[in-house]
């Protein structure tokens, strides 16, 4: 009986982005009174990219709140909520319009635990679409990583996959830090295969763990966000020239697991990191910084070398989903791809 | 026994402490207001049950109601006004359309707002600068912006002024004083501040509008605006088109006060409240608010009340066009599908009872303008001009790769220019894996 027992397992199951984080805040909503989400549009409209469906007809107005056009004045507010003892999920349309909000965000949640002596706590989650999305012009299409990744004080999440998803912001709500988490709309709507693990009410992601989502031994691939995913792309034609890479999903970009990342340099001895922000103090600028301080008996330079000559091999290949090395192109209509060569 | 204080040398001493005190008694003398006494405790109640009243001119049949308002415009004006809501609202329809067929990526659509737009636009001189938010299309069309103009930016073909880096809709014209859209909300009213701050100190004889919706009067932006504009005295007219609802959320979410317009007093602004969908009485306020700004220097608001509605209504389901569509919502944005939060019998009233288009409409068969056969050559005129526009704007290339470096700053700095150069070199190689073709040589 036992062993048939064992071989009885809950199936995969589809799950797209959208509804692994509806499934996660809805989790948390019924888990925990005091969790609440705020923001544009989230209520009957269900959220501009509907990522709040069917909340608001389940918890009501008191746990589902639709707010004036003002993002200073609620992210305000959601502080406030926090400091008196809720746990709000504060949503942005998207993290562009997070920009009229940001003293509250960094100014008021990420620093108002140290400056209180550890007095006032902050238990908030920022969340929204991140990044750039399709054919959205300049004002719809940054990457806030980097920005808010510089802030002591704050944690800062950025999902991939459904998995993430789910599990990051169900982390991220119970943390009693404030919390960021950057997703990204074009990946909304993609599903994945939920594990049967994923599927339970107390599935958690760690936050500060990355995964490594393709092992192999020849070059690091660092990425986060939608990059992911044109990483194992990449890998995937890359492999057919012998070339193995092993794709890291950071999951989280502060703080950030430098371990993995370190460990998996040590194996490979190549980095690529690829990203949708700018390069300029960027995610992977500061990863590529890390290296240089870090582990490595060789200096990073001399990794280099080896490195551009093999990727050229590959390099018409390459324009699929990596960037061409040592520059920055952005396409309008396209995600942008930075490359850091290490 | 006599007690000290009954000697006549006190009793002049408490005389002249009292007299010293009077002047205090009379009259407050705070700086922060000026104000007279009051010794009942009383709250002020704010007034939404009978609001701030809405100016008319024109009834919901196109007839004047009081004629000492009726600004006797001549028959070319107003036939333009007509003219620039119905071309408008054509290609609204054509280029709406044309989004759901995937051909553009992104549209607005301006149904119902169309007299906001035309009747202020009317009323200021054609230097004046307009900061708009992203529905007053209306106010270029009617300074004789190009159809061709307006599909290049939607299209982001070669023609477009913006160089296709904008989401359609965005438009921008510095031939014609209308500063590029910027998707951010509010952010554009500190701006016009600043710039009617710059025409006062430049005596330009200059007004500076603003654009914007009710929802996005709900931002910081906003108040941090009109405190300024006031205390620095500037030219500016505000306008907000008050049109109910901020995608999906109702005014009675957005604010709990009478509208925008009881918001003016606050900041010491001289406000008014027009009905939007009456271009003579948009254009009268616009007019006469333009005249004191630039000659008292001083800020105005205008709320113009209106509705987000669906196409203007027309008098036969068919046309030799062809079929009009039927009942189409005017939603939020091509984002949007607002039968989610709008009853069927709401948008009904609207589209039937109260159109700019048609009350102007009545307007100008009343006087003998326009009759039904103009009506029909005109639909099939302004339907043709849109269509050819269209087409020869969908058939453009877009711009030139390289133009993805330029004017990100003054000068390109060396890091683009070599970014630039790179991709010149990657694309004579691998050219053939892109879309060249479609692009500017």
């Amino acid at each position: 009986m036992a062993a048939v027992s064992g071989l009885v397992r809950r199936p995969f199951r589809q799950v797209t982005v959208r509804d692994a984080i509806n499934q996660g805040m809805d989790e948390e909503l019924e888990r925990d009174e005091k969790v609440f989400l705020l923001g544009e549009e989230v209520a009957q409209y269900d959220g501009a990219y509907k990522v709040s469906r069917g909340l608001w007809k389940k918890y009501g107005d008191k746990r589902i709140i639709d707010t004036p056009i003002s993002e200073m004045g609620f992210a305000g507010i959601a502080v406030g909520a926090a400091m008196a003892g809720l746990r709000p999920i504060c949503e942005f349309m998207t993290f562009n319009f997070s920009m009229q909000a940001i003293d509250q965000v960094i100014n008021s949640a990420a620093k108002t635990y140290y400056m209180s002596g550890g007095l006032q706590s902050v238990p908030i989650v920022f969340r929204g679409p991140n990044g750039a999305s399709a054919g959205v012009a300049a004002q719809h299409s940054q990457c806030f990583a980097a920005w808010y990744g510089h802030c002591p004080g704050l944690k800062v999440v950025s999902p991939w996959n459904s998995e993430d998803a789910k599990g990051l912001i169900k982390s991220a709500i119970r943390d009693n830090n404030p919390v960021v988490m950057l997703e990204n709309e074009l990946m909304y709507g993609v599903p994945f295969e939920f594990p049967p693990e994923a599927q339970s009410k107390d599935f958690l992601v760690p936050i500060g763990k990355a995964k490594i989502e393709r092992q192999g031994t020849h070059i690091t691939v660092v990425s986060h966000s939608r990059p992911v995913g044109h990483c194992l792309e990449a890998a995937a034609v890359l492999s057919k020239e012998g070339v193995e890479c092993e794709v890291i999903n950071m999951r989280t970009i502060r703080p950030m697991d430098m371990e993995t990342i370190e460990a998996s340099v040590m194996k490979t001895n190549h980095l690529v990191t690829v990203e949708g922000g700018w390069p300029q103090f960027g995610v992977g600028a500061e990863i590529c910084a890390r290296i240089m301080e870090g582990i490595s008996k060789k200096p990073v330079l001399e990794y280099s070398q080896a490195q551009i000559k093999r990727l050229k091999l590959a390099f018409a290949l390459s324009q699929l989903s990596l960037p061409s090395p040592r520059s920055c192109i952005q396409f309008p209509g396209c995600s942008c791809c930075s490359c850091h060569w290490c | 026994m006599c007690l000290a204080w009954d000697l006549p040398v006190l009793r002049a001493w408490r005389r002249q402490q009292e007299q010293q005190f009077s002047s205090l008694d009379d009259k407050p003398q705070f700086p922060g207001a000026s104000a007279e006494f009051i010794d009942k405790l009383e709250f002020i109640q704010p007034n939404v049950i009978s609001g701030i009243p809405i100016y008319r001119v024109m009834d919901r049949q196109g007839q004047i109601v009081n004629p000492s308002e009726d600004p006797h415009l001549p028959k070319e004006k107003v036939l333009k006004f007509y003219k620039s809501m119905t071309l408008l609202n054509t290609m609204d329809r054509i280029l709406y359309e044309s989004q759901r067929q995937g051909r553009i990526s992104f549209y607005m659509t301006n149904y119902g707002e169309e007299g906001t737009h035309v009747g202020s636009a009317a009323a200021l001189d054609n230097t004046d600068l307009v900061f708009g938010q992203y529905r007053e299309a209306g106010v270029l069309m009617y300074r004789d912006y190009p159809l061709e103009l307006f599909m290049a930016q939607c299209y982001g073909n070669i023609n477009d002024l913006g160089k296709g880096r904008q989401m359609p809709v965005h438009y921008g014209c510095k031939e014609r004083h209308f500063v590029t859209i910027s998707s951010t909300l509010a952010t554009q009213i500190p701006q016009a501040v600043g710039a009617a701050y710059a025409a006062k100190r430049a005596n330009a004889n200059r007004v500076v509008i603003c654009y914007f919706g009710e929802g996005a009067a709900s931002e910081g932006d906003a108040h941090a605006g009109f405190n300024f504009a006031a205390t620095l005295e500037c030219p500016i007219i505000f306008f907000c088109r008050n049109n109910g609802y901020a995608i999906s959320t109702p005014t009675s979410e957005q604010y709990r006060g009478d509208g925008i317009a009881a918001r003016g007093p606050g900041y010491g602004i001289l406000s008014i409240r027009v009905d939007g969908n009456d271009v003579f009485a948009v254009y009268n306020a616009t007019k006469e608010a333009r005249r004191r700004a630039v000659a008292e220097n001083q800020p105005f608001l205008i709320e113009a009340m209106t509705y987000r509605c669906p196409p203007a209504p027309s008098p036969e389901p068919h046309t030799d066009l062809g079929p009009l569509p039927l009942c189409r919502i005017g939603h939020h944005s091509t984002s949007d599908d607002s039968s989610a939060y709008r009853s069927v019998d709401e948008v009904n009233y609207w589209d039937k009872q109260d159109h700019p288009i048609s009350r102007l409409r009545h307007y100008l068969l009343s006087r003998g303008w326009w009759d039904e056969e103009q009506e029909k050559a005109w639909r099939k005129q302004s339907r043709k001009k849109v269509m050819e526009a269209f087409e020869q704007a969908e058939r453009k290339p877009k711009p030139n790769p390289n133009l993805l470096f330029s004017d990100v700053y003054q000068e390109m700095p060396s890091r683009l220019r070599k970014q630039q150069e790179s991709l010149a070199r990657h694309l004579q190689t691998y050219g053939e894996h892109y879309p060249l073709e479609h692009f500017d040589k």
